[in-house]
């Protein structure tokens, strides 16, 4: 199982715990607290490895960005313990953003990450909604009732929005939840399912192809097109889900349309 | 007001600019044109600024009806267009008078013809693009790939493009005309499609053993029917991966070649998920993205490794080319 360097791969340490990857000609990883021979084999389990503490520095680094964006840079894409920054080949170089980069990650505490919404999602848990509840219930050998509750009764954290616009990946998901993501994929997963996968768990704003299994829908719409908000939720983000009845949640489906 | 009238939409003909960047925060990939190099130069050929919005065709072109004429240019690929019944030139300005209507039908070489017309394409921008995200059904017309009977209003032409023309549209005709403006033909010759794609290592190419590295360089994919703006999936030997662990999701860069388990690669394109938890093997070089834009399911291709400097010069040296004022023959 070896590590060894391939041709032309280009890692970097950087001082405090954060190491600089190119990931294509016009971008590049920064990652924070996972050293690069932590890779396959010897790796710890994956839920282990996202800690809040990398997370918030990937906020704060995301934070310092966009109030002060750096001449060059074109896009960024937060996740749980990596910023990845695209930038203009024609006014930017790898080495060069590093460098700049660096003088930001020394000011990382000077940051002020915006006060975080409390966001309460209704959801509908089971039946046409939730097609894997009762499969969950039976891996994890609970009943859908307490399945609901462990979901239901823990405040989320928006560690990033990614895949599709508006997807926030929240955690931490209870331990009695935590499973595997379904080994076929659905090829269209309707929006507003609320899905579980490992140890996150997370909404689908759009009906897309996914993979998580899900447990309940929500009658709310994560993004909007025409609102100022665009997304219900940002990064940085708490959430809670509420459970809610079939009646209830068409209520609301009329009330969101 | 000039208006296009969609008479048939073509197999998948979506409204595109260069695409919204900005929003990954949000979760938000760019899109925009597939192969921007062939919208860039298509605008221009009619006097547009080269990011406005054009129509994007995709395998199968449709038939649009101009009943106040307008100024007009095909780019890309050959879809076989006739103005009329006659035969249009790609890479050449022309004008339809009112009431004329262009027909394209299958394609004769790559994946995607663009048609941009002069004024470029009014639509309201999402996020500062008139790109269509199909996916998520946001910007373009009404989020979605243009249906028959569609009606979408050509922009007024702008006094940048007249600039670019050289010549000032009004006296020429308030309906557009552009002259025959026509791009040079080594111009083509230096942006030509590949189908030996140029790639640097990704992000995680030390996860995967010399042999895999191996199989990945040295064998010819196929492109699967299934590929579309978001991925273009391949098939062909599968690249083996390691047996265990599992990746932290991650922000994915554009044309990253991840592996998922299973070992058949997929280029994320365009309309890309802006995170992803598979490991990547590699990454296509900017200067090679639009040949990307113009791959067709069971096209073949390769992979080649250039180093970073290589990939940056390639791109710097394209972009000048585009830049430079010797494009067109007036």
């Amino acid at each position: 199982m070896g590590v060894g360097y391939t041709f032309a791969s280009m890692v970097r340490a950087a001082g405090g715990g954060e190491r600089f990857q190119y990931a294509s000609d016009q971008s590049l990883l920064v990652y924070f607290d996972t050293p690069k021979s932590e890779s396959r084999a010897q790796a710890r389990p994956l839920q282990s490895r996202i800690t809040l503490q990398a997370n918030e520095k990937v906020r704060r680094l995301l934070r310092l960005l966009e109030l002060e964006p750096a001449a060059g840079v074109r896009n960024l894409h937060p996740a749980y313990c990596s910023l990845l920054i695209k930038f203009d080949p024609l006014r930017m170089e790898h080495d060069k953003l590093e460098a700049i980069l660096r003088g930001y990650l020394e000011r990382l505490d000077e940051a002020n990450l915006p006060e975080p919404q409390h966001v309460e999602i209704p959801v509908c848990y089971g039946g046409e909604f939730g097609p894997d509840l009762a499969e969950v219930c039976a891996m994890r050998g609970i009943t859908e009732a307490q399945a609901i509750e462990l979901h239901a009764s823990v405040e989320y954290l928006v560690y990033f929005l990614g895949f599709v616009p508006g997807f926030a990946y929240l955690g931490e998901l209870s331990k009695e939840l935590v499973t595997p993501r379904l080994t076929a994929p659905r090829k269209r997963v309707p929006a507003g399912s609320v899905g579980i996968a490992g140890n996150q768990t997370g909404v689908y704003p759009f009906a897309t192809p996914g993979g998580w299994r899900l447990l309940g829908r929500t009658p709310v719409k994560m993004f909007r097109a025409e609102s100022d908000g665009l997304s219900l939720l940002s990064i940085g983000d708490r959430v809670r889900f509420a459970p809610i009845s079939a009646e209830r949640f068409v209520e609301l489906e009329r009330a969101c349309a | 007001m000039r208006v296009i009238d969609v008479q048939a939409p073509g197999l998948l003909t979506t409204i595109q600019d260069l695409g919204r960047e900005g929003f990954g925060p949000l979760g938000v990939s760019p899109s925009g044109a597939a192969d921007a190099i062939s919208l860039r130069l298509g605008n221009r050929l009619v006097g547009n600024a080269e990011g406005a919005a054009g129509l994007e065709m995709t395998l199968l072109g449709g038939t649009f009806g101009f009943p106040e004429g307008a100024g007009l240019a095909l780019s890309g690929s050959d879809f076989g267009a006739t103005l009329d019944g006659k035969p249009v030139e790609l890479w050449t300005a022309f004008e339809a008078k009112p009431g004329q209507v262009l027909r394209m039908g299958p394609t004769r070489s790559g994946a995607r013809c663009y048609l941009c017309v002069r004024g470029g394409i009014e639509v309201k921008a999402f996020l500062g693009s008139t790109s269509t995200h199909i996916l998520s059904g946001l910007g373009g017309h009404e989020g979605r790939a243009l249906k028959k009977g569609d009606v979408l209003t050509i922009g007024p032409a702008s006094m940048d493009g007249q600039k670019r023309t050289g010549r000032n549209a009004c006296s020429t005709g308030g309906a557009g005309m552009v002259g025959r403006r026509r791009l040079a033909a080594q111009v083509l010759e230096k942006v030509k499609i590949r189908k030996v794609l140029r790639v640097t290592s990704g992000p995680q190419s030390d996860w995967f053993p010399e042999s895999a590295q191996k199989i990945f360089y040295e064998s010819t994919y196929r492109v699967a029917e299934e590929s579309n703006r978001m991925g273009i999936r391949l098939q062909g030997v599968a690249i083996p991966t390691a047996s265990s662990g599992e990746m932290i999701s991650e922000g994915v860069a554009l044309g990253a070649i991840q592996v998922p388990e299973g070992g058949l690669p997929i280029i994320l394109f365009v309309e890309q998920q802006t995170t992803g938890g598979y490991p990547k093997i590699a990454n296509v070089i900017s200067a090679d993205f639009h040949s990307l834009g113009q791959l067709r399911p069971r096209d073949e291709i390769r992979f080649e490794r250039v180093d970073w400097e290589t990939a940056r010069a390639l791109f710097v040296e394209q972009e000048k080319l585009l830049a430079s004022e010797e494009l067109f023959l007036e």
